[in-house]
């Protein structure tokens, strides 16, 4: 039965049913289980937002708390992958991953391949990514563009509660490691989501509202921005429709085509910066493979080449926004071939 | 003084708050009958007729195409001809579409009920407090949502229950067995747990086969059967659907498949296609539905067929098919017994209860009526 749950609950529920159904499923991450019987505290913290609050009571021997090292544990919870086991680590902010690319690009997303297919490595590493947290540059980045780009490794990052739950689901069967991206801006959002466990497939698009002026194709925080540019269009007479990529790798560009196809027109919008951005690569992939649908120029709605604000209203400015979603559909269309 | 009669934007189940007019299908100063299709709506589920719940002579279309209004917004005027233009206006200037208060909406969520029967949880809707009581039992894969155009008229004139089967929709998803004989048990079981010792049953497609089984199992709590694009009347079925319907993983694979159940495709929405999709990837919902579409369906054949021996109980059976049903063909009617009333509509297909609303409904009323 569905009910409204946040985002977070969502995450925390998968992580849940995941954990009872399969006990290969382990859990580790930064003050995950830290707090745990002090004074005040009932629980563990749940790490650094509460995402995984309430599992340690339930699961203590398969949460691990592990030291402020993202190349020890993540390299950990790839090697225990290679070995039996399914391990969702926590990294706090996608923006500290750097100080783990080997352990992730050369060692995870390689293994498959340097090994002939013998070996798996069924990793999931949730982290949180975006801006609008006034965290400043070192904690707000959109760095899904940069896994993206290596073969080997799937990104996923959801936009609803639903979705959220599940994709990670699918993300922790998933025999292949999966970066699972957290807007941290939306945790709090709440949705319909059914209690039962469910699998949502990698590689999905998701045509979140349907129209035949222009297709905006976005993910995360941004399919939120978009569908408040679409519904402020559509009081204009501008029939938008929406593509959530849902994931971006592997990526449904069929879908996205199948919608430039009927409306002609396409925006894309990423909160990464634009240069090699998922605006970039859409943009890039649609004008190659569909040209003769297009009747305008792409249009493409990124953040800034700059790293994000630490000033709030810089940093408001720096998000791009449904006004400036809904300025590139006009661009579209005045743009147009007839 | 002479009636001015509203025709407003229907509510068709739950959960519908508004719907988008595609299109007038009469003209201002035609006269129209109950039960004819006038206007032509779109929800976020699917694209259905608004039907005319009187008859009277339409005087004034009010809603335009591609325009969204809420439910009970006002669609149109109908007046005999002696009430002057004047008049009219007034009535539609005064008009003020009715707005669900919070006591609606909770009695909107507590419209699903669920009863526990044997062990698994099963969802139900119950509408209307008069005498018969009416039981709608869904298809394979299916919900009580299928009976989203039925179930509010039935309701007029009886008292409408319609569940959830067992794995399917928000019920338990738990089988109590595999063959129609189980499915007719568990079905009776959850008649004495909701408290009705007996009723005229409606079955669309796999409901109807079990429909059939409860009347030759359990007569007592049967008072009239009605088979609509019934399984176990005949052995043909189009087991490409049942198994792609099973298989397909994504709404690429699954548009085609849902497409068949339809004479007209073009009604089937992307939202009534993430609304299956959401069901079939619940954990454990393929396994199961390939067990029971294996267990009744093999090789284009349905193994059991209870309908062919409906005369032997002496029930009063209605059959009704849309005559384009490309999953179980309407010549299947024939197997009905002799005595049987059978309505073959025309521009339907299997979902006949949703395409022909006004015309299922009215045969279903005439019937439950006797």
């Amino acid at each position: 039965m569905a009910r409204k749950i946040s985002i977070k609950d969502a995450i925390n529920e998968a992580l849940d049913q995941e954990m009872a159904r399969d006990p290969s499923v382990i859990v580790m991450g930064e003050d995950i289980v830290g707090g745990a019987g002090s004074p005040g505290e009932r629980d563990a913290w749940g790490g650094v937002l509460g995402v995984t609050k309430g599992l340690y009571a339930k699961y203590p021997d398969r949460l691990l708390d592990t030291p402020l090292s993202e190349s020890a544990y993540v390299g950990a919870a790839i090697g225990a992958a290679c070995s039996g086991m399914r391990p969702v680590a926590e990294l706090m902010f996608i923006d500290f991953m750097g100080v783990c690319f080997d352990q992730i690009f050369n060692q995870a997303a390689k293994f498959k391949y340097m090994f002939g297919g013998k070996a798996e490595t069924p990793v999931v590493i949730r982290t949180m990514v975006g801006a609008g947290f006034r965290a400043a540059a070192q904690h707000s980045q959109m760095l899904t563009p940069i896994f993206t780009h290596i073969p080997g490794l799937k990104v996923v990052c959801p936009s609803t509660p639903y979705d959220a739950k599940g994709l990670l689901i699918q993300s922790i069967r998933d025999n292949d490691p999966v970066i699972f991206c957290e807007h941290k801006a939306l945790y709090g959002l709440e949705g319909d989501v059914p209690e039962a466990p469910y699998a949502i497939p990698l590689g999905e698009a998701a045509v979140v509202r349907e129209g035949r002026s222009c297709s905006i194709v976005t993910y995360g925080m941004m399919v939120h921005r978009s569908m408040d540019a679409a519904a402020a269009l559509a009081k204009e007479g501008v029939d938008c429709e929406v593509v959530d990529l849902r994931s971006l790798s592997p990526l449904d560009l069929d879908t996205v085509i199948e919608s430039v196809e009927k409306t002609g027109r396409l925006v894309c919008v990423d909160e990464a910066n634009p240069r090699c951005s998922i605006a970039a690569d859409i943009s890039a992939q649609v004008a190659q493979r569909a040209f003769p649908a297009l009747r305008a120029q792409i249009e493409m709605v990124t953040a800034p080449h700059t790293p994000v604000p630490f000033s709030p209203v810089l940093e408001d400015l720096y998000i791009p926004g449904a006004k400036q979603i809904a300025e590139a559909v006009h661009r579209a269309l005045s743009g147009a071939r007839s | 003084m002479p009636a001015i009669t509203p025709i407003v934007m229907p509510k068709w189940g739950l959960s519908m708050k508004e719907g988008i007019v595609n299109q007038w299908l009469v003209d201002e100063g035609a006269e129209i009958r109950v039960g004819q299709p006038i206007m032509e709506v779109e929800t976020d589920k699917i694209t259905g007729d608004v039907e005319a719940g009187d008859a009277g002579l339409l005087r004034r279309k009010i809603a335009a195409p591609g325009q969204t209004l809420p439910v009970k917004a006002l669609l149109g005027v109908m007046a005999p001809p002696e009430v002057p233009d004047a008049d009219i206006d007034r009535f539609v200037a005064g008009y003020v579409v009715p707005v669900e208060s919070g006591e609606n909406e909770e009695a909107a969520a507590s419209a699903y009920q669920f009863v526990d029967v044997g062990g698994i949880r099963v969802r139900y809707a119950r509408k209307g407090d008069a005498i018969p009581v009416v039981l709608l039992i869904h298809g394979f894969g299916g919900d009580l949502d299928n009976w989203l155009f039925n179930l509010d008229a039935l309701s007029e004139q009886s008292t409408v229950v319609a569940l959830d089967l067992p794995g399917h929709g928000q019920s338990d998803r738990t089988l109590p067995g595999l063959g129609l004989v189980e499915l007719a048990r568990f079905v009776t079981r959850f008649l004495d747990a909701v408290d009705i010792p007996s009723a005229h049953l409606v079955g669309h497609s796999l409901g109807g086969a079990i429909a059939a089984q409860m009347a030759l199992d359990s007569p007592d709590c049967v008072q009239s059967l009605a088979l609509i694009g019934s399984a176990g009347l005949g052995d043909e079925i189009d087991t490409g659907y049942t198994e792609g319907f099973v298989a397909a993983q994504s709404r690429r694979d699954l548009k085609p498949l849902v497409e068949r159940l339809f004479a007209r495709p073009d009604l089937v929405t992307r939202q009534l296609l993430d609304d299956i999709l959401k069901y079939k990837r619940l954990d454990g919902v393929s396994e199961l539905l390939s067990e029971l579409g294996g267990t009744l369906f093999s090789q284009g054949k349905q193994l059991e067929q209870p309908g062919r021996r409906l005369g032997e109980t002496g029930k009063r059976v209605l059959v009704v098919w849309g005559a384009e049903d490309r999953i179980i063909p309407a010549k299947h009617a024939a197997h009905a017994p002799p005595s049987a009333t059978t309505r073959i509509i025309e521009g339907a297909g299997h979902m006949v209860q949703m395409e022909k609303a006004g015309e299922v409904n009215a045969a279903l009323k005439r019937h439950i009526a006797g």
